[in-house]
């Protein structure tokens, strides 16, 4: 299931979103998530996925990727959904035994299943065209007043694009752990909390060693590769807004805009 | 008889546009008391056989019988099953994980369910069949040399008294000396108890030495299965799939090529030596 | 005098217990004297725990020497001010290819290097482009290093270190953890370096089949310089490699055994050639 997980899984294609700035992507991104959230209506949601299917037309990643994506949290998705449609009080529609079907309960669970759905389709879009290291380069930069507050922008930056790319490395360890620990009899799925909660040592103790031994290694290596921090390093892709990138602010805003009028007007 | 394995298949990401066979109608016996060699490329799927032979990976087509019992059926038990068939994976860091190296060898005999006294004795022969000196029994594993946690992972396994014991590269990034150590120890634990032992390699000089039969896998299809000579004769057909035979085996051959008289069987130094000094002693 | 002169060379871990006290001292280099040629390819053969990646780290400037000195392209690794030209001078590789890879695309792994030491932007992609092109991993630029093979993420580990423009580059054990295609991989990109670019190699190792070609061949044990000279004289001392936990490829091995029991084989064979025509020799004028 953890390999599912598209989330920082970069697609190469050469597409106009994939040559966006990662900060037109990150404003894009969050100004969509902020709009599934604060509108409904169903010619609102016309809009928003017609913007959001639009896009991924343009980026060029299968739709087929971004769907495996949702299936990690499906089970997330199906719960949350449920807890919905059965906790709401309201207008009943339907019920048997205790349980009750409400109008409001439907509504709920429709709205946020579409919410949650749009949510994870919209960041993928970003992250699938976007390299991690592009993604911290442009929340370094974006991000660059808090400096001065002494938030230590580039090495979160930094610490962010190096989780992102020994997260699937660590993965795959931990499922060879697991392997080896079966094979000496462990046992990973029965019994309670407790015992599973035990049963677990075996397989975290070898991941945090070799978790540590490898972010050791890779100190030794960024150092002699001459890093020292943030200061006096120049950029491979340095971030600078084209033409496109103004056209995005545009359109995004613009998008932005419709659903508002829409809001007042409906 | 062990293991009989009819028409295996095993495809990754089945039925998605990512699916890879890794085992392809594999067939095989491997009877009691063999020493085994598994021999392919990265990605030949011979890490893939092995993992199906104690059950953590199921195949998706085919079944395996282990001690005339299908595996696969409902009520069999797979968990027995990896302690009939222990593993030892190619890096002991991926298995050590307790305070003592004692205590941690102790760990698969105590999820046999065994009792207190019997796990200790168990735990205790074990590390002394791995020549691992007993000034080290209550150290950390992670205080171990390379060599020594090669040997506190195999006495992990084998404490557990498996029937059959397989070791996926074993000699991974020892250096020569510690290499043949491990890989003498283990030919002795066969000679002395006489179990199935199946080694994975990339390294034909290193197999060649120690085993009966060799399995080269290629592509998930088994290309050859026979005993080591024999299997060097197709040297050249080796090549092709990215493996090589034994230097001194080809030795032998471009001997034989410029025309000297000397049998091309030989398959290690020892045997080369003795063929070179027949002809010319 | 040579791009890397160690003379005395020591160093010692302090071991402290808990409180801070010194509980032992180890010494992984003890007066090691070594001296390398530019331009050459530099094997330092010995077995694990034998103090060559010890040795290895020094010329980095990873570590800094207990006692003796260490010039490398006429700078002392012991001058802190100097740490960062020396590093930009001997590039590192390191044993396992995951954990020192920075970035999650290749080409822009192999940008890390110049970006620490300020290159402008149009010149790292020059040097990116040399460097993958120079270990033919040019066609993977744009791949995640997740999906490469072992060998090919060493290649662009080393591209990573070419794009620095080093003069020399020390290989700590770079195919321990790799499969004999990987290994060949490896060796035959770091030859074509030392021989199309010139850059000064150190190839550190247990596999003795790797050091067949080098220009000269240190052998190392307790943190001394044990052996030192051309393969061939280095293989012609069967008895002393096993001594110091090493053995010797299977032709020379062979080679020995048959002389041992009497036939007249010269020392030091090494490839299955020469071997041939040795028995050759040998053969006829038995006739």
């Amino acid at each position: 299931m953890l390999r599912d997980i598209t989330l920082g899984q970069y697609y190469p294609a050469d597409s106009v979103i994939h040559k966006l700035d990662p900060r037109t992507k990150l404003f894009a991104t969050l100004l969509f998530i902020i709009s599934v959230f604060s509108f409904d209506g169903i010619v609102g949601f016309i809009v928003m996925t017609a913007f959001l299917f639009g896009v991924i037309a343009l980026s060029k990643v299968p739709l087929s990727f971004m769907l495996r994506g949702l299936k990690a949290i499906m089970i997330l998705l199906v719960i949350a959904g449920l807890f919905n449609l059965f906790l709401t009080p309201g207008q009943v529609l339907w019920s048997i035994w205790k349980i009750h079907i409400t109008r409001e309960g439907l509504r709920n669970a429709v709205l946020m299943t579409i919410r949650m759905v749009y949510l994870i389709m919209g960041s993928s879009v970003m992250t699938l065209t976007t390299t991690p290291n592009q993604l911290t380069d442009g929340l370094e930069k974006a991000l660059k007043p808090l400096q001065k507050i002494n938030v230590p922008v580039h090495e979160i930056a930094m610490m962010m694009s190096i989780a992102l790319r020994f997260i699937p490395i660590l993965i795959e360890e931990t499922d060879k752990i697991m392997k080896a620990q079966m094979a000496r009899g462990a046992d990973f799925e029965t019994g309670g909390l407790v015992k599973k909660a035990k049963n677990m040592v075996p397989l975290l103790v070898p991941l945090f060693v070799s978790a540590f031994r490898r972010a050791n290694d890779l100190a030794l290596a960024m150092e002699a590769r001459c890093y020292v921090g943030g200061e006096g390093r120049t950029k491979m892709i340095p971030l600078v807004y084209h033409k496109v990138d103004r056209l995005a602010y545009v359109v995004v805003i613009a998008y932005f805009v419709l659903l508002m009028v829409i809001k007042v007007v409906l | 008889m062990s293991f009989i394995l009819d028409n295996v298949s095993y495809r990754y990401s089945e039925k998605t546009a990512y699916e890879i066979t890794a085992l392809d109608h594999v067939n095989l016996q491997i009877d009691d008391g063999e020493f085994i060699g598994v021999i392919g490329h990265t990605g030949s799927g011979k890490s893939t056989l092995i993992q199906h032979l104690n059950g953590l990976l199921k195949a998706t087509e085919g079944t395996i019988y282990f001690n005339g019992q299908d595996i696969y059926e409902e009520d069999y038990d797979l968990r027995d099953l990896r302690m009939q068939v222990g593993m030892v994976f190619q890096y002991p860091e991926h298995q050590l994980f307790e305070e003592t190296v004692f205590k941690d060898v102790c760990f698969g005999p105590k999820n046999q369910g065994l009792p207190e006294k019997d796990v200790t004795l168990r735990a205790y022969e074990a590390l002394q069949n791995v020549g691992l000196p007993e000034k080290y029994f209550d150290v950390s594993p992670f205080e171990l040399s390379g060599g020594q946690k090669r040997r506190a992972a195999i006495a992990g396994v084998i404490a557990m008294k498996p029937q059959v014991l397989i070791l996926d590269e074993p000699t991974a990034g020892l250096d020569p000396k510690g290499r043949d150590e491990i890989l003498d120890m283990i030919a002795d634990m066969h000679a002395r108890y006489g179990n199935t032992v199946i080694l994975v390699s990339h390294s034909m000089e290193d197999v060649a030495k120690y085993v009966d039969r060799i399995i080269v896998m290629d592509h998930g299809h088994v290309k050859f299965d026979d005993a080591p000579r024999q299997v060097f004769h197709h040297y050249k057909e080796l090549e092709e799939i990215g493996l090589a035979a034994p230097q001194v085996t080809y030795l032998m051959h471009e001997m034989k090529e410029k025309g000297m008289d000397v049998s091309t069987e030989a398959t290690t130094v020892d045997e080369a030596k003795e063929a070179i000094l027949r002809l010319i002693g | 005098m040579g791009i890397i002169e160690a003379k005395d060379l020591v160093h010692e871990y302090i071991i402290r217990d808990e409180e801070g006290n010194v509980e032992s001292i180890r010494t992984a280099l003890d007066h090691m004297d070594l001296s390398v040629e530019a331009g050459q390819f530099i094997a330092v053969l010995g077995h694990n725990g034998s103090g060559k990646s010890t040795f290895a780290k020094h010329l980095n400037a990873l570590l800094t020497p207990s006692e003796g000195t260490l010039i490398v392209d006429g700078m002392d690794v012991s001058d802190e001010s100097l740490t960062y030209d020396i590093r930009q001078e001997a590039g590192m590789v390191f044993q396992n290819p995951d954990n020192q890879i920075i970035a999650s695309v290749v080409q822009e792994d192999v940008g890390f290097g110049p970006e620490n030491i300020g290159v402008p932007t149009e010149e790292i992609w020059e040097r990116v482009e040399k460097s993958l092109k120079a270990v033919g991993m040019w066609q993977y630029r744009e791949h995640s290093p997740n999906k490469l093979s072992g060998g090919q993420k060493q290649r662009v580990a080393i591209a990573g270190v070419m794009a620095m423009e080093p003069k020399c580059i020390i290989l700590d054990e770079p195919t321990a953890m790799l499969d004999p295609n990987g290994r060949k991989e490896v060796l035959e990109a770091v030859h074509a370096l030392n021989r199309e670019k010139g850059v000064t190699i150190i190839l550190i190792t247990h596999y003795m089949e790797e050091v067949v070609d080098a220009d000269y061949v240190y052998v190392m044990d307790q943190g001394k310089v044990v052996l030192e000279g051309n393969p061939r004289g280095i293989f012609s001392q069967v008895e002393t490699l096993k001594e110091h936990r090493l053995d010797v490829p299977q032709i020379t091995l062979l080679a020995h055994e048959l002389q041992k029991a009497g036939l007249a084989i010269p020392d030091g064979i090494l490839t299955r050639e020469e071997l041939i025509d040795a028995l050759q020799k040998v053969a006829d004028k038995r006739k």
